[in-house]
């Protein structure tokens, strides 16, 4: 892929993410604070599927640009060809592996398997 | 820290004194490099230049030290003094406004010895830009007449044409400072100076040619480029108004 | 890195000292999306407990409500607000937005794209971010 499509999707990420986190962020304030965190709370956030979804696309994109964002500085610390490939790799991975494991508690804890 | 003292003994009665301290460093046979000190007379007009070739001249001959024009038009006698990257014969001792100046070879370049250090990778980068103008007719007829630009056409470019390879800029970059790879704000600042003039037609080759891992994205808008360029081309502007073209803020 | 390279390294590119606050913000950037992105694997962790039930998100919900805790997401979040407002400023930036206008030069040649407008964005960025946190502040000790 082009640096200029990585970096294209890099500002998009950004940006969808802010006002996506900014609802994550006022939901718990509208909730008050503790108990939005609390346990029958989080729960039933979960369970509310455009809830969810927004969690899933918060966490896909914030996975994407930040690691993205390490790879950036990652290549920029030190430079060689199979150096750059294992941390583009590694952070590809990173990124995928992250999402995986986010969207386990999404997936699972929308269904009702907790 | 080796340590000479000054010998002048024809003094002026304005001339004030500093200490001027070089880092002297030969790869070939040098383990580190070690700061001398210099006792140096100096005037209110007298440049870091002129002091370090009154060290050559009256302490010790065997100072490297690239130079030419001696008026900021050549861009050869860039160096770190005092910290910042600056042209040796562009920066008066008394605008340093110290009793101790010192000088250092431009940092992100390699050391030939003591203060002169290597463009090759500069001058590559540079030329691996394009630096011409790039047309499918480059051949004028006879009966044809000069290329025609208005005034504003011209202001578009007129300000990275007046670039003189000096370094600095790549010196001050944060980026350069970690990755040996980055084509560097120079090169960049350059490639905006071609894709911004109305007679050039290689805008693609170049844009494609700076949009790789280590190209135009290892930016970061941090500017100090822009803060050491001694000649006002402001390297930043180019490389943020050529990557609005890949964005497709500008068309 | 090879010694004849000469290069700054690490020590030079984070130096904020030198060239004014545009260096700074470049720093503080860098420093605030490392932090978040490892709040953010943490953070993904956490909530992971749920999946443990109601004894396991309590467990772990009480490691972060404490002062400790508290201060830490204070810094999470003035490193969040930082990290949006400079990186919009950032973005706009590379866009070619609010850099200035190529021009004739003059001497002592002030570099337009280092303006005011971006040097506002950056204290704003700053400023953003104490005003956040201390309102984060007050909301998590204020319960």
């Amino acid at each position: 892929m082009r640096e200029s499509t990585i970096m294209k999707i890099h500002y998009g990420t950004a940006l969808a993410a802010v006002a996506l986190v900014a609802v994550h962020i006022l939901m718990r304030l509208t909730q008050g604070f503790a108990e939005s965190l609390e346990y029958e709370s989080v729960l039933a956030n979960y369970k509310f599927i455009p809830y969810a979804i927004m969690l899933e696309l918060i966490l896909i994109l914030l996975a994407v640009h930040g690691f993205n964002g390490l790879r950036v500085i990652l290549i920029e610390l030190k430079q060689g060809r199979i150096y750059e490939k294992a941390v583009s790799y590694g952070c590809l991975a990173a990124m995928i592996g992250l999402i995986a494991y986010g969207s386990r508690t999404i997936i699972m804890t929308n269904m009702g398997l907790v | 820290m080796a340590q000479v003292s000054s010998i002048s003994n024809e003094q002026s009665p304005t001339a004030k004194s500093i200490t001027l301290k070089i880092l002297r460093y030969n790869p070939k046979h040098d383990e580190s490099s070690q700061f001398m000190e210099f006792d140096v007379q100096y005037e209110k007009w007298t440049t870091v230049l002129d002091v370090i070739l009154d060290v050559k001249k009256y302490f010790d001959h065997s100072v490297a030290v690239r130079y030419s024009c001696r008026q900021a038009t050549c861009g050869s006698c860039g160096m770190i003094i005092n910290g910042k990257p600056k042209l040796a014969c562009f920066t008066k001792i008394s605008e340093l406004n110290s009793n101790v100046v010192t000088v250092e070879p431009m940092k992100n370049f390699p050391v030939i010895r003591d203060l002169a250090v290597k463009f090759e990778k500069l001058f590559d980068s540079h030329q691996k830009i394009k630096p011409y103008l790039i047309r499918d007719d480059t051949e004028l007829v006879s009966d044809e007449k000069e290329f025609l630009q208005t005034p504003k056409e011209v202001e578009q470019y007129i300000q990275f044409a007046n670039c003189i390879k000096c370094g600095l800029c790549n010196s001050a970059c944060p980026t350069m400072a970690t990755d040996s790879s980055f084509v560097g704000p120079q090169a960049l600042a350059q490639a905006y100076r071609y894709v911004a003039d109305s007679r050039d037609k290689g805008k693609d080759s170049r844009l494609k040619m700076i949009d790789d891992s280590h190209g135009i994205w290892r930016c970061h808008f941090a500017g100090s480029c822009s803060q050491v360029c001694p000649k006002g081309v402001d390297p930043a502007m180019g490389i943020q108004l050529l990557r609005g073209y890949m964005l497709g803020f500008s068309s | 890195m090879p010694q004849d390279e000469h290069r700054e390294g690490i020590g030079g590119m984070i130096n904020p000292t030198r060239y004014g606050i545009e260096r700074v913000a470049y720093l503080l950037m860098r420093l605030s999306g490392l932090g978040l992105l490892a709040y953010f694997v943490a953070h993904i962790y956490e909530t992971s407990n749920i999946l443990r039930g109601q004894v396991g998100w309590n467990e772990f919900l009480e490691l972060t409500q404490t002062t400790g805790g508290h201060i830490f997401l204070a810094i999470v979040i003035a490193m969040c607000v930082f990290h949006t407002v400079n990186g919009i400023r950032v973005m706009l930036g590379h866009g070619g937005v609010g850099v200035g206008k190529p021009a004739r030069p003059d001497y002592p040649y002030d570099p337009a794209s280092q303006n005011y407008r971006h040097k506002i964005g950056i204290y704003s960025s700053i400023v953003l971010a104490a005003v956040a946190t201390m309102y984060g502040l007050a909301v998590m000790f204020g319960e």
